[in-house]
């Protein structure tokens, strides 16, 4: 039983992991909502749906920048400091870093795939460098919905099993030493 | 051959059988003669007579199209005893005249032949000619091959149509089928009143090209041997990409081969419009045209066959679908379909490697547009797709959606036949006769009241600005062209003027003379006032005529340099966002004060790389504000004006994102650059002029199974199938590609339905619905059999835009590239029996090759030195922007010899005789010296003057005595009294009237600077970065075969 440094990267990383789930979920309920809102078929004759209806789209427009938004707030940070400050990959470099240092290497093995795929994705972002992933001109073309969606859900899976991960691996090292 | 123009038959006064029995003998639509006009008068009586009849009992709705089933009844007895259902139709509003004449109501409206059009003030140059030319396209037309070749000329003859209204039955004008009869003027093409029956004779009973799409089977009523299974010939109207000459070689027939009894009670009662035999009909039609169609089989070898450009414009091929369906069809320079036979499966068209797509143009002017009023706009509850012509009845008070197959109820009202006054017909109202139908939206469909027209004008007023003069020509424009501003009398008008500071003005009613503000604060902008910067046009005309004739002068002394856009843009869409409306913004340098100033990316040794050129923004500054103007609805157009590089792929955002449409005038200057000058001039004038929807959306849906997954075009895509347009105009062409996620083996019509939903700028809500109705084939052969070779390529362009943008120019080239190496290995390994050598292509796909090496050698996406990134990013916006036929013609010219130009194969519209010279390849081989060339690159004419030119040409057309003095610069022919001349004339005048806009005509001889531009366009001959047409073609070949 000891409190090593490894042992308190997994408590932190255990938080932290919850807050990514969170924002995940976030995502996906969000997606889900771009995609569905419109084709709930509507009572025709009562002429309030139809109004409704078009009251929804204005709302899911406001969605939709917002996803791009809450994203941009963190590339506002990012132009002032040099670090890459979006809320998500930051948080997963920290893992990774910290597990380099806690030099845990399965752990850091499991979630180097993933720290690559953000850089990507950070990289390939839409070039005038606003909105990362999320560029509300685009997102609507069902295709590019489709991708965010799969890997929203793939995502989720991944922190899910790797929050029970780094709960076994925190016991673990807590009771081994 | 596009020569629908001639007016109906000479068999006139016989009647319906006799003319019948006249076209089908000829076998041949043109040979008929003028109109006889003895029979006008009787035919205006019976409009009058019909009109104000109808006027009384049926407030909303002046029915003009007739479609009487009594007389249809009759006439079933009295021809044929089987006969598909087009011919009843036909019949039946050929016979309406006699009853309705009958009747002696007389009456109101119109007291004379003269008819047409009663606007003083046409709000759309374009449309006003058009209704009398409608008319013809439809007239001559009576065999179904025709319908294809209309749709071109649909809008092309109708100028000339309209200058001789005595020969076109001038009653005859359009008639939509639905007349609100409140609209008080000619919005969006409607003519109100001018109601006619269209009794004057068999063939004359279509004059539009709807009309005309319903009343395709004519020829079929006279021959009795429609059931000859003569299935061959049928095929001849599946494939239109024939050259004309073995059309015409095809003796009519109906494919009415499968037709049940069941049309015969089609037409002798109110029983259901019993779509279900059409599927099965269908099916046949399909099968034969596979295997009796000799020339849409005939596989090509392109290494031997060289000559493959036909002489003619290339038509869209036709549907392969049963032809009762078919004319039924939207018009495919609306809404076109990369593939006419939709593949059944992913599968099946992953294997095809040929992309699925739409091409749309859905606010075209149209020539005739039937307009329904109606409190209930009949659609599917579950899909919400608007009803339509393929839609089927299961009885009379149930519709099955062709989009989702949900069976929904015919609401009472829709029982009842306006147009026939007959209860019990939801078949034949005028929503299930139309592919292209526009409803007068009620309140449900407005989320606030309806906007009125608002009208803000930005202005560069920099030093650089007042240098290139350009303010003298578009307030000149504006003053020209206040009174022809879309609108009424709720039209709001303003400017905005700025450098490094923002000039308002207020144009308050009263003030003697415009006051203006003065807004320094950039860095936080406001409104100086909260109102009078927005005016009413009408109650302050003087003092905004009074602004635009001092303002040019305005500015003359400034020496401020500085370009504040960014701040500019804001305060003008503050201005504006209470309404919404559009924005007109004029800039002439790259901004660089400010919010969004930029800097100069370009390096102009670099241009040569493909790989690191900027063809995406350096800021989203532009973009965030674009979508904030969506938001509001407010559309940004940008003309750019500028000589330095301005950053076009940042700038270009705002017009992007806010559905505003971009124009470029490089290196514009009033004294060095006159040409650019009359372009901006005819540019503005067509802007300022053309019609306007404000605050629109558009949706596109498509039947169960297919889907679409990425949009192009201009816009906010705010749903997966909702495009936000703050503004629409009749000059934007939007593209779609589409997936297909569920097998569709279990049916087999598929439909596409878009729907645009706007505010005119009259402030009535509207919505313009298309409908398009395509087969689904299960094999290879028939998708190639069935593919759009120019919508392929208009398609690629676009996918290859954004390719070029998130990847890199390189990359999308070789897209391109792959794109037909792909495709045609795809038909020689699975659709091609036996391998031969060579480079074997279907012939739908005959002239793929080349339109991908024009596009490769387009200014988009060609490598080399010469295209500015400028000018590249703005040819980017143009193939995204543009509708298909503008798209081909830039990207695939058409030459033309017009030197000796004669009258043979003319085609006479009126009384002009407009020569028909053939398209020549793109090649300098097709030319000579001793000639004159005129190649129409859809927004420019270019005539080039070979150096030994006959001298009769020289003085004749050009009227110069010898080759030498033919002026530098010279974008006008003289008009003079030679024959020559007048053909010369004619013909260019004839290319210029089939497109809104006003291409200018730039006379080249061998040393002009703009003669490396005309042969730049030759896409045939080697340049020193591109292949030439035969080494692309070994180049594909090698890869094929590989």
């Amino acid at each position: 039983m000891a409190f090593t440094f490894a042992a308190f990267c997994y408590m932190l990383t255990l938080v932290l992991c919850a807050s990514l789930i969170f924002f995940v979920i976030w995502h996906i309920i969000a997606f889900d909502e771009l995609r569905t809102d419109f084709k709930n078929p509507i009572d025709q004759g009562n002429p309030a749906r139809a109004r409704e209806r078009l009251k929804n789209i204005e709302r899911i427009c406001c969605l939709l920048r917002k996803v791009s938004v809450r994203v941009r707030g963190g590339r506002l940070l990012a132009q002032r400091s040099p670090t890459l400050v979006v809320p998500e990959y930051s948080i997963h470099g920290l893992f990774c870093l910290m597990f380099l240092c806690a030099a845990e290497w399965v752990t850091l093995g499991l979630n180097i795939p993933l720290l690559f795929y953000h850089l990507w994705r950070y990289f390939h972002r839409p070039a005038d460098g606003s909105e990362v992933m999320y560029d509300a001109v685009s997102i609507m073309n069902a295709d590019i919905l489709n991708y965010c969606q799969k890997e929203s859900w793939c995502k989720l899976a991944f922190y899910l099993l790797s929050f029970f991960y780094y709960l076994y691996s925190m016991v673990y090292t807590l009771v081994s030493f | 051959m596009s020569q629908p123009g001639i007016p109906a038959s000479g068999g006139a006064s016989t009647g319906l059988q006799a003319q019948n029995g006249a076209a089908s003998a000829s076998g041949s639509p043109y040979t008929n003669g003028p109109v006889q006009n003895a029979l006008l008068s009787s035919q205006v009586s019976v409009s009058q007579g019909y009109n104000s009849q109808l006027t009384g009992s049926y407030p909303h709705l002046i029915p003009a199209k007739t479609l009487n089933p009594v007389s249809g009844q009759s006439n079933s007895g009295s021809s044929q005893t089987v006969s598909p259902l087009s011919n009843y139709q036909r019949h039946g509003q050929a016979l309406y005249g006699p009853p309705v004449a009958s009747h002696p109501v007389t009456p109101s409206l119109h007291s004379g032949p003269s008819p047409q059009m009663p606007l003083p003030t046409s709000q759309n140059p374009a449309a006003t000619p058009m209704p009398s030319g409608s008319f013809l396209p439809g007239a001559s037309v009576p065999s179904p091959s025709n319908w294809q070749y209309n749709y071109l000329s649909q809008t092309n003859h109708c100028p000339r149509a309209s200058s001789q209204p005595t020969m076109t039955g001038n009653t005859n004008l359009m008639s939509p089928q639905y007349v609100s009869s409140g609209d008080t003027s000619l919005q969006n093409n409607i003519i109100k009143s001018g109601i006619i029956s269209n009794t004057n004779n068999g063939s004359m009973a279509v004059h539009n090209s709807y009309d005309e799409i319903e009343g395709g089977g004519f020829l079929a009523t006279s021959q009795p041997t429609h059931k000859n299974p003569t299935m061959s010939r049928s095929v001849g109207y599946s494939y239109p990409s024939l050259p004309p000459g073995y059309q015409n070689t095809t003796p009519p027939s109906t494919t009415g081969t499968g037709i049940p009894p069941s049309s015969l009670n089609y037409a002798s009662g109110p029983q259901a419009f019993t779509q279900t035999p059409l599927g099965a009909n269908h099916l046949t039609a399909s099968m034969s045209g596979l295997s009796l169609h000799p020339e849409g089989l005939r596989v090509i070898n392109l290494l031997q066959e060289r000559n493959m450009l036909p002489s003619t414009p290339l038509q869209p091929p036709v549907p392969n679908l049963h032809e009762d369906i078919q004319k039924l069809n939207c018009n495919p320079e609306l809404f076109r379909c990369t593939l006419t036979s939709i593949p059944q499966t992913q599968a099946l068209l992953n294997k095809a490697k040929l992309p699925l797509g739409l091409l749309l143009h859905p606010f075209k002017d149209l020539v005739q547009l039937p307009v329904v009023t109606s409190s209930t706009i009949v659609r599917c509850r579950s899909c919400r797709t608007y009803i339509n012509p393929f839609v089927s009845f299961l009885d009379q008070r149930r519709w099955k959606c062709n989009l989702c197959y949900r069976i929904n109820d015919v609401p009472e009202e829709f029982m009842y036949n306006p147009l026939t006054r007959v209860y019990g017909e939801p078949h034949r109202r005028p929503e299930v006769q139309n592919a292209t139908i526009e409803f007068m939206a009620p309140s449900e469909y407005m989320l606030r009241p309806p906007q009125p027209p608002v009208y803000l004008f930005v202005f560069d007023v920099s030093h650089n600005a007042v240098e290139t003069g350009y303010l003298n020509s578009v307030c000149q424009s504006l003053l020209d062209n206040l009174d022809l501003l879309p609108g009424n009398t709720r039209t709001k008008i303003g400017f905005i003027t700025f450098d490094s500071t923002i000039h308002f003005y207020s144009l308050q009613e009263g003030l003697s003379q415009p006051q203006m503000l003065i807004v320094s604060d950039i860095e936080d902008v406001f409104i100086p006032m909260p109102e009078n910067l927005l005016v009413n046009l009408n109650e302050s005309k003087e003092l905004v005529q009074d602004l635009l004739k001092t303002l040019p002068q305005m500015f003359t002394k400034t020496l401020e340099t500085q370009s504040a856009l960014g701040p500019a843009l804001q305060a003008a869409f503050k201005l504006m966002s209470p309404t919404g409306g559009r924005m007109s913004v004029f800039q002439t340098q790259l901004p660089t004060l400010g919010v969004g100033a930029l800097k100069p990316r370009e390096e102009p040794n670099q241009r040569s790389s493909a790989k690191e050129i900027h063809l995406t923004p350096s800021t989203d500054f532009y973009k965030k504000l674009a979508l904030d103007c969506s938001g509001q609805q407010v559309a940004v157009d940008l003309f750019l004006l500028s000589g330095q590089y301005s950053d076009l792929a940042s700038l270009g955002c705002i017009s992007r994102y806010s559905a505003g449409s971009v124009y470029y005038y490089p290196s514009y200057h009033h004294q060095h650059n006159p040409v650019q000058v009359q372009k901006l001039q005819k540019e503005l004038q067509r802007y300022l002029t053309r019609k306007i929807g404000f605050e629109a959306v558009m949706r596109i849906r498509c039947t169960k199974g297919l889907s679409i997954h990425t949009f192009h075009g201009n816009f906010f895509v705010r749903s997966t199938d909702l495009l936000s347009l703050p503004n629409v105009n009749p000059d934007a062409g939007y593209a779609v590609q589409m997936s297909v996620e569920e097998s569709l083996t279990d049916t087999q019509l598929v439909s596409f339905q878009s729907a645009l939903l706007y505010t005119s700028s009259k402030g009535e809500r509207r919505i313009r619905v298309h409908t398009l109705c395509l087969p689904v084939v299960s094999t290879l052969n028939e998708v190639f059999l069935g593919a759009d070779v120019q919508a392929i390529s208009g398609l690629l362009a676009n996918m290859a835009v954004d390719r070029s943008v998130t990847a890199s120019l390189s990359d999308a080239r070789d897209a391109l590239v792959n794109a037909v190496i792909d495709s045609l290995s795809a038909y020689r390994s699975s659709a091609l029996s036996n391998q031969q050598p060579g480079l074997m292509v279907p012939f739908s796909l005959r002239l793929f090759p080349l339109f991908v090496l024009a596009l490769l050698k387009q200014k988009s996406f060609q490598t080399g030195t010469n295209a500015r990134l400028d000018e590249r990013i703005f040819a980017m916006c143009q193939v995204k922007n543009q509708p298909l036929v503008y798209l081909m013609l830039t990207t695939h010219p058409n030459l033309y010899r017009v030197d000796n130009l004669s009258d043979e194969g003319a085609v006479s519209i009126n009384d002009r005789t407009i020569p028909q010279p053939p398209i020549l390849q793109l090649s300098v081989e097709k030319l000579s010296r001793d000639g004159a060339f005129l190649m129409d690159a859809g927004s420019v004419l270019m005539l080039w003057v070979g150096r030994n030119c006959g001298q009769n040409f020289l003085s004749q057309v050009l009227g110069v005595e010898n080759y030498t003095l033919i002026p530098q610069t010279m974008t006008d022919l003289p008009e003079l009294d030679t024959p020559e001349s007048a053909r010369t004339i004619a013909f260019i005048s004839w290319l210029r009237e089939q497109r809104p806009f006003y291409p200018i005509l730039y006379v080249i001889r061998d040393e002009s600077p703009m003669k490396a531009n005309f042969l730049q366009n030759m896409v045939e001959d080697r340049t020193e970065s591109a292949l030439s047409y035969y080494e692309f073609l070994l180049h594909i070949q090698q890869q094929v075969n590989k």
